[in-house]
């Protein structure tokens, strides 16, 4: 029967894509648990040495690092974090304009811009758009190795201890649960001493080999955790949205499939009803 | 009950360590140093070494770490370590391997051998490997 021959492989066709994206949902929320897990692995790391630090701060050292001195920006320096690979809703949009709507209050006071793209998705995106992009890192896996990131983060570093940038800061998503991503700017250049109301009286460490030394190697530690903790939750976010956006793509081809279904099941009919209707005009006129 | 002191020994990748220990060595800037509870505040590089705790209940554990920093407060130990192995997941024979190949690389010394690289090779090997036998004394 001729009936509705394109109605039944669009059907197919569309059958097919559900196919794959059910089996893309299946894949993200397996990775979803483990991205999950990793983030919660570096965490420890990130926030104790985000309390030695804080200490450090607070325990009066008798040199102040030029991480911690305010200066005035005259260019600033984002390291935007992505997803390597798209079909994963908004995600990476919502990172990008975020970005660019912080980058512009800096451009309208005739700022300068220097960018780090970390992803696939951030390197393109911001060659097209145009901006200034001294670093790209692009291949990160699901598993990123935290002595891969170093190469760009220490490009910004460089630019920050040299005086070409003045400010630091990393846009990137922040995982609120498996539903909700939402992007986020944090300044980390030059670092914000942190209130801490426990530890008031003055003291001190003991440094060994000495402070400076340690300051400097243990804030540009800090900054790499940092940018290893960012980095981490956004491929968590990246696996969660991907389920996200793969389930509702899932859910809309089974609509679509039925409304094709009904349409097809509709025609047919017609077609039956009168081929009947021929037939029997047909023995009537006999 | 024996004198402790909370411990945390935290990779950036992940968490290898967290409790409460009687005695910890490490390999600090200035050579191995022991921290007992009531140690006062110190912060301080850490070489490529072992790191040897004592728990509370008297068992040893021997962690290896690439380098990192220590910080001592009066009630809190932290290591900070670059990258840390716990000493029973270390590979002898691949230690030992690396520590020939980087001896190799020093002695026949050719142009396009970075000597640093190959010596900092080599002092992580011989870390492992001391990491290795310490953990083999103190079982």
């Amino acid at each position: 029967m001729a009936v509705g021959k394109e109605i039944r492989t669009q059907i197919s066709s569309i059958n097919n894509t559900r196919k794959i994206t059910r089996a893309m949902e299946k894949v993200a929320a397996s990775k979803t648990r483990k991205a999950q897990d990793r983030m919660a692995a570096s965490r420890p790391y990130a926030e104790r040495i985000r309390q030695v630090v804080g200490h450090l701060a607070n325990a009066n050292p008798e040199y102040k690092h030029r991480y911690l001195t305010e200066r005035e920006a005259k260019r600033v320096g984002y390291i935007v974090i992505s997803s390597d690979r798209g079909l994963c809703g908004g995600l990476n949009v919502n990172v990008f304009k975020k970005a660019i709507k912080d980058m512009k209050q800096f451009a309208d006071s005739n700022v300068e811009i220097d960018i780090c793209a970390i992803g696939g998705k951030a390197v393109s995106f911001f060659r097209n758009y145009g901006g200034n992009v001294t670093a790209a890192f692009t291949g990160l896996g699901d598993a990123p190795k935290a002595d891969n990131l170093v190469g760009s983060v220490k490009v910004m570093l460089d630019a920050f201890d040299e005086g070409r940038i003045d400010r630091l800061y990393v846009v990137s998503n922040e995982f609120v649960n498996t539903m909700t991503q939402t992007p986020t700017i944090e300044q980390l250049l030059p670092l914000k001493a942190e209130e801490n109301t426990e530890l008031q009286h003055h003291w001190d460490y003991i440094y060994e080999p000495g402070a400076v030394e340690i300051l400097d190697e243990l804030l540009v530690r800090y900054i790499e955790s940092q940018v290893y903790q960012s980095v981490v939750e956004n491929i968590a976010c990246e696996q969660a949205a991907r389920m996200l956006a793969m389930k509702n793509a899932t859910d809309n081809a089974g609509d679509i499939i039925d409304e094709l279904q009904l349409v097809y099941n509709k025609a047919r009919q017609a077609a039956i009803t009168q081929e009947i209707s021929e037939i029997v005009s047909g023995a009537a006129a006999v | 009950m024996a004198i402790t002191v909370h411990c945390d020994i935290v990779s950036a990748e992940q968490e290898i360590f967290s409790g409460s220990v009687q005695f910890l060595v490490a390999s600090g800037y200035n050579g191995d140093l022991g921290i007992m509870p009531g140690h006062a505040a110190l912060l301080t590089t850490l070489e490529a070494g072992p790191v040897r705790v004592v728990k509370e209940n008297g068992d040893e554990e021997v962690i290896f770490v690439s380098g990192g920093f220590l910080e001592v407060q009066p009630h809190r130990v932290t290591v900070l370590a670059n990258t840390a192995t716990r000493a029973r997941d270390l590979d002898e024979e691949a230690a030992v391997k690396a520590k020939e190949h980087a001896k190799e690389l020093i002695a026949n010394q050719q142009a396009d051998v970075d000597y640093s690289r190959a010596t900092a090779e080599l002092a992580e090997a011989v870390a492992r490997l001391r990491t290795i036998q310490q953990f083999r004394e103190h079982k």
